[in-house]
């Protein structure tokens, strides 16, 4: 009887077995194919529309060709990234809406946080609340990542940062004053974090680099002020020797175009950190010679054959020269699909975890190669350096680069006299 | 604060010539977009928020007509004109429709509009910023002039917005149409009666606006940045003007922008992280010593 039922049990099982492979092979099969298929998804914020829509427009091509690509070569086990992006308009407050619309309505596997820095502190709430990976790719105000409080497992930075960039403008800056005996500075940068801490920290550093250096006077116009002719009339009357400002996008070439029926440009020395970009450089119809930019991105810059073929294929691509969004986004971008395929996952806690660190062959880095440090999640090892304009193509041919040796020290003493460490 | 800095500015003639042309030049481009919101507020009763949208879409007319021609000319007539057409086109179209209508369906309809317009210059000229670049004819170095240094185009701006602002103030005041407008402004049924179509009427006083409108987007484009939602901070402060000179009153908008224009010109010396307020200050100073404005008229 055992034996019996023991078979007959045996023949049902086989029979129902049977019936199960059936029915898995008619329906079972698709469904899971289905899944497989699913594609990861990838929400972007970012200002699609106003006066800092080009943010939007060049962000999201820089991180969807990157995505393109990982989709091209299969994606994760067939899985593809499906990017969606979203307007917040230039509000904090509506980028933090729709970073959480993404997360919970959308279901988002990744945040890409592609707006202003002050929508980037109200997305990293989000990113911490949520747990989602989420990577800030524009946002260059430094605490963002360098204040322990702020900082998130995971939540990583694909941008410069602004105290690189300082002590990058900084040294470069004292060189110059030294040769050309410049003492008297002034300082003229948008009225917002990211101007009131770029101003601050160049002038830091210059005085670091340059003990004579002496700051006279400071103006302050509102973000996406159409007319600077106040500002302009007052750097004339307080005549110092050289002005810093980190105006940026339409505000720089309405400021450069103002100047420029001045005649300021061959008074005073300007250090404009944010002109040695395509955005700017081809925009501005005078570009003056001898401005002094840091480089935000330029195809000569770093002067490798990886940089040029790739701002080539993105102008073919795109008909429209790459920016500083552009490379900032594609990096972020690849840092993701690099850790998805390491990870085989898309897992915030495995691909926080590969990408913490984690090195990536890239045509924007030193020597090839971009990192994001373990330490405080953030991209170090970009080409940094500042140059002097010229009025064409290459717009800014002799890029000197700063150490990055030199930068991480003073960004280390930085980070020690605010408390970070 | 530095009131050290603003006296010193005060008895530097150098100092003084500077801001003053500053001044001038930021209050007269004000003034014309001003003028028109003045304008229509004074004979429609209506709050044209989309007039900031004009002047945008004068800058862009302008910018592409100065691309196919190369003329200066040509393209601040192209902006002013553009515009003047498409002001009759959103008075008889849309504006036409909530005459009467509570003001904030008004303002409904023209913030809807200011949105369409930045999409719509979106799609035609893309999302990036444009510069116009500066007319060969006008680069030139500055003027010096007793020590202060006056750019020869903005010295061209003035004179030409001066000339505007002049026979704006004689087509109001001397003429025929003018005084039908006025009288449209005060009594819109009495005008009607005496079998003048105050729709024409109207539709003239918004084709007015939209000229000057294109007119200061046109002339200002060299040396400002093209960008979808660049009518948006103009518009801010030609409320404030009109607040200032009065509704309705064209004399007062002349005064409160150059006002206004003087204020940020030596408000930037004076009190450098206090400029914006100040022009919120004299507003609520007026409102508070003359509330229909320095050339309102009072009940209206």
């Amino acid at each position: 009887m055992t034996s019996r039922n023991r078979h007959a049990v045996g023949r049902r099982s086989v029979l129902k077995g049977a019936g199960a492979a059936a029915a898995t092979a008619i329906a079972g099969f698709p469904f899971i194919s289905r899944a497989q298929n699913k594609p990861i998804k990838a929400g972007m914020v970012t200002i699609g529309s106003g006066r800092g829509a080009m943010v939007g427009s060049a962000s999201s091509k820089g991180a969807s060709w990157e995505i393109e690509k990982f989709n091209a070569a299969g994606g994760l086990n067939g899985r593809p990234i499906e990017l969606i992006v979203r307007d917040s308009k230039g509000k904090p407050e509506e980028s933090a809406r729709i970073a959480r619309e993404f997360v919970n309505s959308d279901g988002v596997d990744i945040l890409f946080d592609a707006d202003s820095s002050a929508a980037a502190f109200a997305i990293q709430e989000v990113a911490k609340e949520t747990g989602v990976l989420t990577v800030h790719m524009n946002s260059e105000t430094s605490s963002l990542t360098a204040d322990p409080k702020i900082r998130s497992w995971n939540a990583f930075r694909s941008a410069r940062q602004g105290i690189h960039d300082s002590i990058a403008g900084g040294s470069y800056a004292a060189e110059v004053s030294k040769t050309k005996g410049l003492k008297t500075w002034m300082g003229c940068s948008p009225d917002y974090a990211y101007g009131r801490d770029s101003n601050k920290l160049f002038f830091e550093y210059l005085k670091h680099f340059h003990k004579d250096a002496e700051v006279i006077g400071e103006s302050w116009p509102k973000l996406f002020q159409p007319d600077y002719t106040e500002q302009l009339t007052k750097i004339l009357q307080t005549k110092p020797q050289a002005v810093y400002t980190c105006l940026w996008g339409g505000d720089l070439t309405a400021f450069i175009d103002q100047s420029n029926i001045y005649n300021l440009f061959a008074q005073i020395q300007v250090f404009a950190i944010n002109i040695a970009d395509y955005s700017i450089l081809t925009a501005v119809k005078n570009l003056p010679k001898g401005i002094h930019s840091g480089s935000r991105y330029l195809s000569t810059f770093p002067a490798t054959k990886e940089n040029a073929d790739w701002a080539a294929e993105y102008r073919k691509k795109f008909n429209e020269h790459p920016v500083n969004w552009s490379w900032e986004n594609a990096s972020g971008a690849k840092f993701v699909t690099e850790a998805i395929k390491k990870t085989n996952s898309v897992d915030p806690k495995k691909l926080a975890e590969a990408m913490s660190g984690m090195t990536i062959d890239s045509p924007f880095g030193v020597g090839g190669k971009l990192t994001l440090r373990a330490e405080d999640n953030t991209l170090v090892n970009y080409a940094t350096g500042w140059g002097e304009t010229i009025q064409k193509d290459p717009y800014v041919p002799d890029v000197k680069a700063v150490d990055w040796k030199v930068i991480l020290e003073l960004e280390h003493e930085w980070k020690k006299a605010n408390k970070y460490i | 604060m530095d009131l050290s800095a603003l006296g010193s500015c005060l008895i530097s003639p150098s100092c003084v010539i500077t801001q003053s042309t500053s001044g001038l030049i930021i209050g007269l481009l004000l003034f014309l977009v001003a003028a028109g919101v003045s304008l229509i507020f004074g004979v429609l009763k209506v709050v044209n928020f989309a007039h900031g949208a004009f002047y945008m879409l004068g800058a862009y007319f302008a910018y592409s007509a100065y691309q196919l021609s190369g003329s200066y000319l040509i393209a601040v007539l192209a902006g002013g004109i553009g515009v003047a057409i498409f002001g009759v086109l959103f008075e008889r179209l849309l504006i036409s429709r909530v005459y009467g209508s509570p003001v904030l369906m008004q303002i409904l309809v023209c913030y809807a509009m200011i949105l369409i317009l930045d999409d719509v210059v979106k799609i035609i000229w893309g999302a990036d910023f444009l510069s116009f670049g500066m007319p060969p004819a006008f680069q030139q170095l500055p003027i010096l002039f007793a020590g202060g240094v006056v750019p020869v185009f903005y010295l061209f701006l003035i004179v030409i917005t001066l000339i505007i602002a002049a026979l704006l103030g004689l087509l109001i005041t001397k003429t025929r149409y003018g005084k039908i407008v006025r009288a449209a402004a005060v009594n819109p049924s009495m005008v009607s009666a005496l079998g003048i179509n105050t729709g024409v009427v109207y539709a003239s006083v918004f084709m007015l606006g939209g000229l000057l409108a294109g007119l200061a987007g046109g002339l200002a484009a060299p040396v400002r940045s093209l960008t979808a939602g660049m009518g948006t901070s103009i518009i801010i402060e030609s409320f404030i003007v009109t607040v200032i000179g009065g509704m309705g009153s064209v004399a007062g908008a002349l005064v409160g922008s150059i006002l206004i224009g003087l204020v940020r010109s030596f408000g930037s010396i004076g009190f450098p992280l206090f400029t914006e307020g100040l022009m919120f200050v004299m507003m609520a100073v007026v409102l508070v010593l003359k509330p229909s404005g320095l050339f309102g008229k009072e009940g209206r």
